[in-house]
């Protein structure tokens, strides 16, 4: 089977590293050889493989080097749970430099050493939330990630940023080959959320792939720096992960998205009781003012 | 060939402007107009200081050009850093000729190329530690250097480096003024707006640094030449001019400049402004900070000069006025020699410019000191204050262009026939192989001074020897010349 390179992108916080550690750590137990590129400089998407507090990272190794030509691909790629292999581009620290330019720096140099070529049947890439610059949409570039999951809840903003983010596949998909392969809903336990993220899907031309329930046990795990497959394999959270590798595996929906407009998006948010009804008369007007009429 | 009238300079622009696609042939008619030289506003007949057109040759150059190229490059005793990749620094050293005395990389730095040499994990991890790096180890290898000032390049001001900080702190660590500038090249829509920074940035930094000091003795002549930048040493034959007529030069902007000097200038009587375009700026902060007074002057060729020097004689007292009428008897007959011997070499000839900064307008006069008429000039980064003041200059019904493309250019000189082209090193063996005379008047093609009597001297030889070198003779195989030609050509060269 030839190489899936899949990207997960979402709303910052919406639970993307966590997410995609515990269904990459599914498709291990499924046999299959996957590598996990992290592509935020916080460096937290591959420490539940390798119990790790956070990887060394590519450019801060080819920094401490001297450049990254100095690197070589053992020093960075690190073998985790289940033979997951794990790099994370990493980047500087908030408020300096360009991370953006990290990323590409670290993905050109994985290409160039070979990292792609050793029979993988996955490659997950773990994006930083908001795809700020151009650096951040490199994973979804030509001849990178042909797959996009977008990883959301029932919460308006979570809602709003894939909305945001399927604007972005539709850009490059006319470019390249990449498609969106489907909304994975991390539960936030609010009112009807699979119903609403299954229309949002269905508005988007694509699929709610899962529903992850949540559960404490992720947490945990999380504390323990391990999956819940890892963890405690018997729990009932990790068949949902494992369930969702395989719906991974068999996924065979990958479309152009249809980003809604803003209107259809709020009228969706209101169908399911997320939102008022607009009303053009309290636009602008202040607490006292409203007091006053 | 006879000058051409309105209406002919005016389907000459037509002509060109046809091959242009709509768009383009609209937007680029604003850039090109027949100069009247009854008309006060250049805006009502010509646009400027507008981004380039892309697809078309341009010759202008970026923000850090106009501001370590041009402005803070040639301060001498200064080390400018080109923060940044390699390149920059290392394509603009040394290039612009501006002439200075002293001991390279002892006391004075100007040929050299300090730069940041940025590479990707500097991108990534931001530049200021190196920078701080930098600095410190300048200062260990070059104690003598009284200041730094950081040009930005580009990437600077994509991944938001605080040069500011660093430059605060390492200021007061080593106890030398250090200037930000971000001249990242990107910003404007050519080098001008590099000079605005470059001076915003001396406004900021340096010349307040004596406000309070007053050990300086400041003298009733004092003055201080601004914008000449010493190429090929044009301040220097400038500053004696001054000097004979009793005036004190304090400070050279900035050709064979030093900090001190810029420092000191607030301190000076009258500014005389030589380049209007790339430090007015300056000049007009100094006129409302301190109420020193400006004026722009001329100093090529003797008409200008004795013009000039008049005017700013007009400022000072009697002494200074006679000084100045003594300082032009003192020399006539050394310019009316030059006249004499290249006038009748060079009347009648004809001259198209196209240059930046202040020549496309001041070098007129000196062509027609020796007789010769400018028929088309134009700028490189002119706003619409300099066109202003060059219409004036310049004949009825000639040409004037604005950031002008390769093709008008090449098309105008097919059309106009001049006998000399004065540009830049691009332009200047495209139109030698048309056959046509050049010099190249960014640095002097590597002579000068061209400024002053001395400099008139220098001008007058190079122009004679461009335009009368046997070279242009030869220019036709001898199979392709005529019977006739053929016979002129044995009786020269007999």
């Amino acid at each position: 089977m030839a190489m899936r390179q899949c990207a997960i992108y979402g709303k910052g916080g919406i639970g993307k590293s966590t997410t995609t550690q515990n269904l990459v750590a599914g498709l291990a137990e499924l046999g299959k050889k996957v590598m996990i590129v992290g592509c935020d400089p916080k460096a937290d998407s591959t420490r539940l493989i390798l119990h790790a507090k956070a990887q060394n990272t590519i450019m801060q190794m080819a920094a401490d080097a001297g450049s990254v030509e100095d690197l070589e691909l053992e020093d960075v790629l690190k073998v985790g749970y289940g033979n997951i292999k794990c790099v994370e581009s990493g980047g500087p620290e908030p408020g300096v430099g360009c991370a953006g330019r990290g990323v590409i720096t670290a993905i050109n140099f994985l290409e160039e050493e070979g990292a792609y070529e050793d029979d993988l049947d996955f490659v997950f890439y773990d994006v930083l939330g908001d795809v700020v610059c151009g650096g951040f949409a490199m994973p979804i570039r030509e001849n990178k990630a042909q797959e996009i999951y977008i990883v959301v809840s029932g919460e308006m903003m979570a809602m709003f940023a894939a909305n945001n983010i399927a604007k972005g596949i539709v850009k490059y998909a006319s470019s390249g080959g990449v498609r969106l392969a489907g909304l994975i809903c991390n539960s936030r336990n609010t009112a009807r959320e699979d119903e609403l993220i299954t229309e949002l899907a269905r508005q988007l031309g694509t699929q709610m792939i899962h529903f992850v329930p949540r559960d404490n046990v992720v947490q945990r795990a999380e504390i323990r720096r391990m999956t819940v497959i890892e963890y405690d394999p018997k729990a009932k959270q990790a068949d949902e992960y494992r369930t969702l590798a395989q719906k991974i595996v068999d996924n065979k929906m990958f479309v152009i998205p249809t980003p809604i407009t803003m209107d259809a998006l709020e009228d969706l948010l209101m169908d399911f009781g997320l939102m008022d009804g607009e009303d053009e008369s309290i636009v602008g007007k202040t607490a006292a003012e409203e007091l006053a009429a | 060939m006879s000058a051409l009238t309105r209406e002919e300079t005016q389907a000459l622009i037509q002509e060109v402007l046809e091959v242009y696609p709509e768009k383009a042939k609209k937007d680029r008619a604003k850039h090109l107009a027949v100069n009247d030289p009854s008309v006060e506003q250049s805006k009502k007949c010509i646009i400027s200081n507008r981004k380039s057109l892309p697809g078309v040759m341009t010759i202008r150059g970026c923000a850090y050009a106009g501001s370590k190229g041009v402005v803070w490059g040639p301060i001498k005793d200064m080390i400018h850093i080109s923060h940044g990749p390699v390149g920059c620094g290392q394509y603009s050293r040394a290039g612009r000729r501006n002439y200075y005395v002293g001991h390279t990389g002892v006391n004075t730095f100007g040929t050299m190329n300090f730069t940041s040499d940025f590479q990707e994990k500097d991108i990534v991890f931001g530049g200021d530690k190196k920078l701080d790096k930098l600095i410190t180890e300048i200062e260990g290898l070059f104690p003598l250097s009284k200041g730094l000032s950081i040009q930005s390049e580009c990437p600077i001001g994509l991944i938001g480096d605080d040069i500011e900080a660093v430059a605060k702190k390492k200021s007061k660590e080593l106890d030398k003024p250090i200037v930000p500038v971000r001249c990242e090249g990107f910003r404007g829509v050519s080098q001008s707006l590099g000079h605005h920074i470059a001076n915003d940035s001396i406004r900021d930094w340096v010349i307040g640094n004596r406000d309070g000091d007053h050990a300086f003795q400041a003298g009733p002549y004092d003055v201080a030449v601004i914008g000449d930048y010493n190429i090929g040493g044009d301040a220097w034959s400038s500053r004696i001019l001054l000097e004979e007529m009793g005036l004190r030069v304090v400070a050279q902007w900035s050709g064979d400049g030093t900090l001190s000097e810029m420092e000191l200038t607030p301190k000076v009587k009258l500014n005389l402004i030589h380049c209007y375009r790339s430090m007015n700026y300056i000049s007009r902060h100094m006129e409302e900070k301190y109420g020193i007074p400006w004026m722009e002057y001329n100093f090529f060729g003797p008409t200008k000069i004795a013009e000039s020097l008049r005017r700013i004689a007009a400022f000072f007292d009697e002494t200074i006025q006679a000084n100045a009428e003594r300082v032009i008897d003192k020399y006539r007959a050394e310019y009316e020699a030059v006249i004499a011997k290249y006038r009748p070499r060079l009347e009648g000839r004809r001259v198209m410019l196209y240059v930046g900064g202040l020549r496309p307008r001041h070098v007129i006069g000196a062509y027609e000191d020796l007789g010769m008429e400018v028929v088309g000039t134009g700028y490189e980064f002119a706003h619409n204050d300099d066109y202003d003041r060059t219409m004036k200059e310049m004949g009825n019904a000639t040409l004037l262009y604005d950031d002008i493309t390769g093709y008008e250019f090449e098309e105008f000189v097919k059309k106009v026939k001049p006998d000399l082209v004065g540009s830049g090193i691009k332009e200047k063996y495209i139109f030698q192989k048309m056959g046509i005379p050049f010099r190249q008047m960014h640095s002097w093609d590597y002579s000068g001074p061209y400024h002053g009597y001395d400099g008139f001297a220098i001008f007058a030889r190079d122009m004679d020897m461009t335009i009368n070198n046997p070279c242009w003779r030869t220019m036709q195989a001898p199979w392709q010349q005529s019977a006739e030609g053929e016979a002129q050509t044995m009786a020269a060269s007999a």
